[in-house]
């Protein structure tokens, strides 16, 4: 007689036998570190000066997307908030929302991007949770990580910290996670070797770190964009930002994908860029850091911190007039990250 | 609304085609262009093309900027 | 993009802006019709970059903006007959009806689903047999035809769970009836190319002839649009009024016969309410009573209730060209595309969508 094709069942999430057993083959296994294997109601560490703290829930569908999944976009993310806080990431907390039925198999392959993503960040996953809901509660698994860095002494990165004359740099083209993740969707599904850009960036931020301690704003650009993320730079360091249109790199199926469904590139997500704003004296070390960096390699400058009004992000067209860039508003992609 | 754009038929079967556009490819309804064929550029909208692009108009028009463009420059 | 890049080159368009600069010395108050063209108007920065002698202003060409309140009334009590699938354009999601919108219905449990293409509607019909499925016909005649050929695809397939919500218009006679009106002089028209492209340009014949109005078909990339401002421009100062297409690679004069006879087989001329300019004769699209099974309207019995638009709403003014989104009072205030009043501020080719997200080319 063959083995049953195993599904998850709410006896999962109840905290008894067959719920412990599932911690210890699904996760334990496969995430092995000494703290998570403890198994105590809390995971016990040892931070040293300012600590980053960072919180995401993920509910990206479908879970399974070209280029990643939803256990290797609930590593990365939170990497990267920690990383662009100026932050070395090192724990993260991994919690699980299972609707009940998701096979085994499914949790399985998540649950090795979650290591694997780990691994490549250098972080580990010290402690967990695991909730099985009813069929129809909850659409397939949702994952939340919480996740904790120390802030190494004299990096300063925030949001209010741009200033005029910065300029500022972009880790790589646009939308390529948005535009994947909707190459899947029922309704307008096309066919693309588009993958999805979601990667840690903590070990470029290092480098780039140590090219220049006076790095002013590091941001991520998920849901909103490049728009998104420069307006809320703006508006919190109360300065004028100017991007060049000719200089944002897109890549041409995102472009042809985005003119299809009448999608903008400053607005589609983004899970594996970066954007830094830089003083002008530093820019050309950070620069070559970042190229130097896996994730980097097409680094560019995109634009600069200008005198004039403050909160305001603008863009030079191609034509060389200047027109606003405002925040992502209106219907957003549901669900992409 | 009146969003289209012009894309390579790859692939014609009865009233469907394959036609890809800048590096993706989806499937799309000739059933308003029955005679594009192979290799035509139409205009896709909503999911339907609405005409056959007319390759050499587009050159020719082309063109015509590539001169002004020239001008414009000598002017300056 | 092979078509489209092309037509976006920063060299050939200063050449074209030189173009303009140079031919202009008259005032001209150019009005493009179609809201695809603000958008790459708005987009483009293409307003900062004109002369001063030149004047733009929107027209009503967006399909979402003039749909009436009364037929999205309609559509959202549709969506609240058990059973039945609302399939719709993005666009339409956010409009506020007289009570609620199409999104907020959803999320108060309406099945209502947002596609690109009426052969998804036609697929989710196909894959729920138990369920009508509705989809909402807003569009010109870039459109109409799409949509009746996926009527007649659900008659050839059989499929028996498919309607239409025709709320499809005409171009023509709105154009007519604004330049009837008076309220807004133009010297010139940017006519919308993708609906050239299945009727022709012939059916702006009369804006020249009868009024005395150069038009110019026009694509929708920066060189186009550039192009056809040329073209107009040179008309104007040449004291001309024809019918010229600056768009040639997607218009022919005659249009697209095979799009424009499924169209004519489905759907045939009928009175319909633009919102902000009142009922026009001939305006609309209303499915053949040979099609009937395919008409929601004929389908489901509704009650709407009274519609009722809102006051603060100057969408009517700005879709006639009488007044644009800077002379509205809640623009970018109580009115913005998180918070919006009027479906002008809604829709992706609104008026005031378009002011708001690129800036009205004065304050960048």
């Amino acid at each position: 007689m063959g083995t049953m094709p195993e599904e998850i069942l709410m006896a999962h999430g109840d905290g008894g036998k067959l719920a412990r057993d599932l911690v210890a083959k699904a996760f334990v296994e496969v995430l092995a570190n000494p703290i998570l294997e403890r198994l105590d109601d809390s995971a016990v560490v040892e931070l040293n000066g300012r600590t980053a703290f960072t919180t995401d829930s993920y509910v990206v569908t479908p879970i399974f997307f070209p280029g990643g999944d939803i256990g290797k976009l609930a590593v990365c993310g939170t990497v990267n908030d920690l990383a662009t806080s100026g932050a070395r990431p090192l724990y993260l907390s991994l919690s699980l929302i299972i609707e009940e039925g998701l096979p085994r198999e499914d949790l399985d392959r998540v649950i090795a991007s979650v290591r694997e993503a780990a691994d490549e960040a250098g972080v580990v996953v010290v402690t967990g949770d695991t909730k099985v809901v009813d069929r129809g509660s909850a659409d397939k698994l949702y994952i939340n990580t919480a996740g904790i860095g120390e802030i190494p002494e004299g990096v300063n990165i925030a949001g209010d910290a741009a200033r005029p004359g910065d300029l500022v740099l972009l880790s790589g083209s646009l939308g390529d996670h948005g535009i994947a993740v909707m190459s899947q969707r029922e309704g307008i599904a096309f066919s693309t070797r588009l993958t999805s850009d979601c990667a840690p960036l903590n070990r470029m931020v290092s480098k780039m770190l140590e090219a220049s301690p006076r790095i002013h704003c590091l941001r991520d650009p998920t849901r909103g964009g490049l728009a998104t993320t420069l307006n809320e730079i703006a508006h919190q360091s109360r300065v004028r930002i100017l991007i060049e249109e000719m200089s944002i790199p897109v890549k041409e199926e995102v472009a042809s994908a985005c003119e299809m469904l009448g999608l903008d590139p400053l607005y589609m997500a983004n899970e594996g860029k970066l954007v830094a704003v830089v003083p002008a004296s530093d820019v050309e070390d950070v620069l070559q850091a970042m190229r130097r960096s896996r994730y980097g390699e097409e680094a560019v400058i995109v634009g600069e911190v200008v005198l004039g009004e403050p909160g305001r992000v603008a863009m030079r067209t191609r034509l060389g007039t200047t027109r606003i860039v405002d925040m992502l508003s209106g219907a957003a992609l549901p669900r992409i990250c | 609304m009146c969003l289209a754009i012009p894309a390579r038929i790859e692939r014609v079967d009865g009233h469907e085609a394959e036609v890809s556009m800048g590096g993706i490819t989806r499937a799309i309804s000739i059933q308003l262009t029955p005679g594009a064929k192979l290799g035509d550029y139409v205009i896709v909208h909503a999911g339907y093309a609405i005409n056959v692009l007319d390759q050499q108009e587009a050159l020719e028009t082309l063109q015509l900027f590539e001169q002004m463009a020239k001008l414009a420059e000598e002017e300056a | 993009m092979k078509f489209v890049s092309e037509f976006r080159d920063p060299k050939a368009a200063k050449g074209l802006l030189a173009s303009i600069h140079r031919r202009s010395r008259t005032p001209a108050r150019l009005m493009e019709f179609c809201g695809g063209h603000t958008v790459a108007i708005c987009r483009n920065g293409v307003r900062q970059a004109l002369p001063d002698t030149i004047d733009m202003v929107s027209g009503p060409g967006c399909p979402v903006c003039v749909t009436a309140t009364a037929d999205l009334d309609k559509a959202i009590a549709m969506a609240q007959i058990p059973d039945v699938i609302i399939a719709t354009f993005g666009d339409m999601m956010r409009v506020p009806g007289s009570q609620t919108s199409l999104e907020r219905a959803r999320a108060s449990g309406a099945d209502i689903r947002v596609v690109y293409s009426p052969l998804d509607a036609l697929a989710i019909a196909q894959a729920n047999p138990d369920r009508q499925v509705v989809f909402l016909g807003v569009g010109f005649e870039t459109t109409a035809p799409a949509i009746a050929a996926s009527i007649l695809t659900a008659d050839e397939k059989e499929i028996r769970n498919y309607s239409v919500l025709s709320l499809h218009k005409l171009c023509p006679p709105v154009i007519r009836a604004l330049l009837e009106a008076g309220d807004v002089r133009l010297s010139g028209l940017i006519c919308p190319g993708h609906v050239s492209a299945v009727i022709g340009s012939r059916p702006w014949a009369f804006i020249a002839s009868e009024f005395g109005i150069p038009c110019v078909v026009t694509g929708f990339e920066l060189l186009d649009v550039l192009h056809g401002i040329d073209r107009l421009t040179a008309q104007v100062e040449a004291g001309e009024a024809k019918v010229e297409i600056a768009y040639g690679r997607g218009v022919k004069r005659d249009g697209n016969p095979a799009a424009m006879r499924l169209m004519e087989q489905v759907f045939e001329p009928a009175p319909a309410e633009w919102r902000g300019i009142g009922t026009l004769p001939e305006s609309g699209l209303r499915i053949r009573s040979d099609y009937q099974r395919f008409d929601a309207e004929c389908l489901f019995e509704i009650d709407p209730g009274v519609p009722h638009d809102q006051t603060d709403c100057i969408c009517g003014d700005i879709l006639r060209g009488t007044q644009t989104p800077l002379d509205c009072k809640s623009f970018g205030t109580a009115c913005t595309p998180e918070t919006p009043i009027g479906p002008c501020m809604v829709s992706s080719e609104g008026s005031c969508s378009a002011y708001y997200l690129y800036g009205d080319g004065n304050h960048a």
